[in-house]
């Protein structure tokens, strides 16, 4: 007999059809799985009872793959087969191990590939694939709490993650076989988690999220615009955490304890453990008893302040920084929410409240409460929520970007980048003395701007005469919370602004924008050729520009009537070539022509210079 | 013959309710289809509409329309582990076979 959970009014599901959803916090040292059961959200326990789930990995020579406790345990006698902070490695690039390498104490794989992989007795790994058999211990699991298959998950990533990091915790978890609805913040999890979306004032406020973990600290600042997150500010320290503070009680200790002899490993390992005890029973009552070996004293949280003030003070000053970045008064800022194991300590919410001036919320164990943001998140993803409650955080469904010369589209904004976002970038004139420039906007995951969707076309004019490539043009595209376009361009010598707004997904139906998707897998190969084919005839026009300039310039001087010839042959093959839909042939007459125009050039560059010195001279002789 | 909540059952719909927040008590209702007929409804009610029988089962309130009730007089509502699965089950004296999976039931 299956066992039935309640629905929301009106969502009941068909047998076989339940919409099982799930929330992964997979995280540096400890991972978790939540979902939202009659209406409820909470964290999946093992067999055991146990919540958290070890982030370690254990590769055997047999083939046994281990996760979790076991892993852990195991770590100590096989350093080099555990895996245990994977996530520091996931989307990071070969270039990136001469910085991390030094913190990890594993073997890397002489690999060509992009992807740095562990030597392992079982063979090289990947940090995707460590990542993917943590995810898979937490399928197993929710899917053995919820008598079903997982149709989602909704998984957490750092505020800071990258699009490569991004996408490798993709690849994790498509390896696992789960369907990701969404990646999402690990701050935006948290504030989902106390429902701060759901208020009822649809004005915006300013939301600090202060991550105190085992080893890393971060804060971040976020904006709440009509249920839109927005992460204003990151900020934090990757090497402070609770074992800090940990270390702070066991140094107390050893200075109390008889000083005559010297400590051995062990029982600095023993304070280590009994100084880690008496940091969390301090979070209950305010004196505990201390016991090394045959000494005996007590430890307040009166005596532990100072201990970790400077601690503190760190975190503190990371936040300080993280509201400058973001341009917010700290007065601004209408809630405070506390993740992470540490800031249990009353210290730790003391302190940041008087930051704040504003109490922390801590009512979420705060150890679960990104599993249980991204566990309310997922069940809305998967239908099981009336509309009227769905949350706005949304997606930009096709990329957006700007004619290039040539015909090509570069992109500015990425496809599934949330909103809203703003990005910019800088682009030039392309030929000389160019006092316009026109701005076609572009919707689409194409090459070209043919089987692109044009949203828009602006010019910019009155940029200052310059050479070709010496014009700065910033172009920005913004889009709001609501998907409303708005792009604008800045001459950036003159401050000459030209903008247009436009609503990108406008009458784009769900299929439409899933056909202009799949166009873009079917034809992935054809579009790159078209794109080298653009790009060399292009090139070609910038050439001929160059070499009609140069002539009209001085060809009539510096060339002889059988030079001149010489070139306009070349040149002829040239504009013949561009015909040709062969992106290589191009560049072979591109190739030519720069040949045979080398000795004009060699013969330019002597005739500038002796004007030049010519000048210089008389010049002189005036002085 | 009522429709009822064994104890543990009750406490559990009144901590969902309240973790919920709102809504005046649990609906319980047949859906008419699934692989062996129908299947049972478990939903919060934010409301009681005009035709529901009302029920009351240590301190929670049920909800059931006339069409429903027919198939589910007499029923009893559970809740339990199976290992790490949890939740509700329906012993129906009106059932008289079952899907093997238990989602849906014929009388």
């Amino acid at each position: 007999m299956a066992l039935l959970q309640i629905s929301e009014p009106g969502m009941s599901t068909a047998p076989h059809e339940h919409r099982l959803a799930a929330g992964i916090d997979l995280g540096t040292t400890n991972s978790l799985v939540a979902t939202v059961r009659s209406g409820d959200a909470t964290t999946l326990a093992d067999q055991k009872g146990v919540h958290l789930l070890p982030s370690v990995v254990r590769y055997q020579a047999d083939g046994v793959i281990t996760v979790g406790q076991a892993a852990k345990v195991a770590e100590i006698d096989d350093l080099q087969n555990t895996i245990g902070s994977a996530k520091r490695l996931l989307g990071r690039g070969v270039s990136d191990l001469k910085t991390l390498a030094g913190q990890l104490p594993y073997q890397f794989a002489d690999t060509e590939a992009a992807v740095p992989k562990i030597r392992t007795i079982a063979g090289d790994i990947s940090a995707i694939e460590v990542s993917a058999e943590i995810l898979k211990t937490l399928k197993i699991r929710a899917e053995a709490s919820l008598g079903g298959d997982l149709k989602g998950v909704v998984i957490t990533v750092p505020a800071y993650f990258d699009d490569a990091q991004r996408q490798a915790t993709k690849d994790a978890a498509r390896l696992a076989g789960l369907k990701v609805y969404r990646l999402l913040n690990e701050p935006t999890a948290a504030a989902v988690a106390y429902g701060l979306d759901q208020g009822e004032a649809l004005d915006e406020k300013i939301i600090a999220v202060y991550d105190l973990g085992g080893g890393t600290f971060d804060i971040s600042i976020l904006r709440l615009n009509r249920g839109v997150f927005e992460v204003l500010a990151t900020g934090g320290d990757s090497a402070l955490g609770g074992d800090d503070f940990d270390h702070a009680i066991a140094e107390w200790i050893v200075q109390q304890v008889d000083q005559s002899t010297a400590h051995t490993p062990k029982q600095l390992r023993e304070i280590l453990v009994e100084a880690r005890r008496v940091k969390e029973a301090l979070s209950h009552t305010d004196v505990v008893a201390v016991t090394v070996g045959h000494w005996q004293g007590s430890f307040s949280n009166e005596q532990f302040m100072p201990l970790v003030a400077n601690l503190v003070k760190k975190t503190l000053f990371a936040c300080r920084r993280a509201l400058r970045d973001a341009d917010i008064d700290k007065d601004e800022v209408a809630d405070v929410v506390m993740v992470g194991g540490s800031t249990r300590m009353p210290v730790i919410r003391e302190r940041v409240g008087d930051f704040f001036n504003n109490p922390p919320l801590v009512n979420i164990d705060p150890d679960k409460v990104v599993a249980i943001g991204a566990a309310l998140q997922a069940d809305v993803l998967a239908g099981n929520k009336p509309d009227t409650e769905m949350l706005l955080l949304d997606v930009i469904p096709l990329s957006l970007g700007l004619e290039m010369y040539g015909g090509l589209v570069e992109k500015i904004i990425a496809r599934n980048t949330t909103i809203p976002i703003s990005r910019a970038q800088e682009f030039t004139t392309f030929k000389d003395s160019q006092t316009a420039m026109t701005v076609h906007v572009l919707q689409g995951e194409r090459e070209t701007v043919e089987e692109n969707r044009s949203l828009a076309k602006f010019a910019l004019h009155d940029i200052p005469p310059m050479v070709a490539g010496a014009a700065r043009i910033k172009v920005t595209f913004q889009v709001d919370a609501d998907g409303l376009l708005n792009v604008m361009a800045e001459e950036k010598t003159t401050g000459v602004k030209s903008s247009i707004a436009v609503k990108p997904s406008y009458g784009l139906t769900d299929a439409e924008i899933e056909t202009m998707i799949k166009d873009s897998m079917l034809n992935a190969k054809a579009d790159r050729e078209t794109r080298k084919l653009r790009e060399q005839q292009v090139e070609a026009d910038r050439t001929l520009a160059a070499l009609d300039a140069a002539l009209a310039c001085d060809g009539e001087v510096l060339l002889s009537t059988e030079e001149q010839h010489t070139l306009q042959r070349a040149r002829d093959a040239l504009v013949a070539s561009k015909q040709l839909d062969t992106a290589e042939v191009i560049k072979t007459a591109i190739k030519t022509m720069e040949a045979a125009a080398e000795f004009y050039v060699a013969r330019r560059m002597d005739s500038n210079i002796r004007t030049a010195m010519a000048g210089q001279s008389i010049n002189k002789f005036k002085d | 013959m009522p429709v009822t909540l064994t104890e543990v059952a009750a406490e559990r719909v009144r901590s969902f309710l309240a973790n919920r927040g709102k809504g005046v008590g649990l609906r319980l209702g047949i859906k008419t289809h699934g692989c062996s007929g129908m299947a049972y409804v478990m939903e919060f009610a934010d409301e009681v509409d005009e035709y529901d029988s009302v029920f009351k089962s240590h301190g929670v309130t049920l909800l059931v329309d006339p069409k429903s009730l027919v198939y589910l007089e007499g029923t009893e509502m559970d809740f339990t582990k199976e290992g790490l699965n949890e939740g509700f089950k329906f012993s129906n004296p009106n059932e008289s076979g079952s899907c093997g999976c238990g989602e849906s039931f014929t009388v």
